[in-house]
């Protein structure tokens, strides 16, 4: 079927089977590879992207299911050349080392700052439950989180 | 991972839903969040031939107070049940057990009727409503709608006493304002199903306690429940919480250790509760 998403602003319409994953329409259909697919069980966060403001796992939703909504990735944060407060504190704090959780992560962390704007150190680690980092590099990215709240301190 | 195919219909009210329902029967599966089911299609352990897609009936998302109890809609995501206010002060086990539901991510699209009509024993949610002596609301193709007492719900290893027609539409749960209640999860992983789990929520001078992961079905503790009720102490009646179970023993945990954990989450779950 026929379907239109309108993913960073920018409407992509492509003929789709129903069981297309959502996180296939954004990396194949739209050409947006940012999102990684890593466990594509739902438990490593890597494909996190926002959905009609919020984050959810892009490998588990159907891009059906996204007809008509709006999607957020990675590459639709920045303002141009200027990074987003997140990814600039990502970079600040080392956030990241092999980078293969960090679209994800960012992703997560916007969204928890979304809902939680001052979070204490504890309820970053537990927003940030659905995502994995295999270098096991949760305390920059947590510190990361803590800096963006606080304005990039 | 990609699912079996399917035909896709996106229903735009229950009505439809129901409709979609009466025409393919077994074929069809509802899909709420999808976080149950969708998993399950892309494992194929799951191949309907059908998906009525019911999750934009945003009607059905809703807390509403219904004198005696509060009347949920089936289509009320998990973040949206978490951090409810009602929620939080008429039923707060319901409100910790769904704060508990996977993460962040899964509970922004996850939906309480969804959960339970999964019926999973693993699930948080139907430990939560069966200590809370909840019952939910199934609308069937024909309009009719039944009353399924919670402890009615859940029959079998991920089943249900709904019919292939009917659609959980409504969340029933009794206010439990100020009462004693506690939630316990152990597992290894933050977002983890739990490899043991209980709810204990106490009301009017008794007690109800649940269990999550530790038969085929949601189970009540009811031999705990009884020992309460006999004067038994917290601790004298975490003992028997394991008994009449069926745990299954896998990777995570032996039989014997399921076992073991319920009786000592049981004893901590009741005394977090306010019963010594």
């Amino acid at each position: 079927m026929e379907i239109s998403v309108e993913i960073n602003g920018t409407s992509h319409t492509s003929d789709v089977e129903p069981r297309t994953l959502l996180v296939h329409f954004i990396r194949d259909a739209a050409g947006l590879t940012g999102t990684n697919i890593g466990c594509d069980t739902s438990s490593c966060g890597a494909c996190t992207v926002h959905f009609n403001g919020e984050a959810v796992k892009s490998c588990t939703m159907l891009a059906v299911q996204a007809d008509g909504q709006s999607v957020t990735t990675i590459e639709g944060l920045a303002n141009g050349d200027q990074m987003h407060p997140m990814q600039q504190a990502f970079m600040n704090c080392h956030a990241l080392q092999c980078g293969y959780c960090t679209p994800g992560m960012v992703m997560a962390s916007v969204s928890l700052l979304d809902e939680i704007p001052d979070p204490t150190e504890d309820q970053v680690r537990e927003g940030l439950e659905g995502n994995l980092c295999r270098c096991t590099g949760y305390h920059n990215i947590v510190k990361a989180v803590l800096s963006a709240a606080g304005g990039g301190q | 991972m990609i699912p079996v195919a399917f035909d896709y219909i996106r229903a735009s009210s229950a009505d439809e839903a129901l409709a979609a329902l009466g025409e393919h029967g077994d074929e069809a599966k509802l899909m709420a969040g999808g976080h149950s089911l969708l998993p399950m299609m892309k494992l194929r352990l799951a191949y309907p031939s059908v998906i009525v897609d019911i999750g934009r009936l945003s009607d059905l998302s809703y807390v509403n107070d219904g004198g005696d109890h509060l009347a949920i809609g089936a289509l009320t995501r998990h973040r949206d049940v978490e951090i409810n206010e009602m929620v939080q002060e008429h039923a707060p086990l319901l409100a910790m057990a769904t704060a508990h539901v996977g993460d962040p991510q899964v509970r922004h699209r996850g939906t309480i009727g969804g959960s339970l009509a999964h019926a999973d024993a693993a699930g948080d949610h139907p430990s939560a409503l069966l200590a809370l002596g909840g019952s939910v609301v199934a609308t069937s193709a024909s309009g009719d709608e039944r009353v399924i007492d919670g402890t009615d719900l859940f029959t079998g290893f991920l089943e249900s006493s709904l019919e292939p027609t009917e659609m959980i539409t409504e969340i029933r749960i009794p206010k439990h304002t100020g009462q004693g209640w506690n939630f316990q999860k152990f597992n290894r992983r933050a977002q983890d199903w739990a490899i043991v789990g209980v709810s204990a929520q106490r009301s009017n001078g008794s007690a109800k306690v649940a269990l999550v992961n530790m038969h085929p079905t949601p189970i009540r503790a009811t031999a705990v429940e009884e020992a309460l009720a006999g004067g038994a102490s917290a601790a004298e009646a975490a003992d028997q919480a394991a008994v009449g179970m069926e745990p299954s023993g896998d990777l995570n945990a032996s039989v014997e250790y399921r076992s073991h954990l319920a009786r000592v989450l049981t004893r901590r779950a009741l005394e977090a509760a306010g019963i010594s």
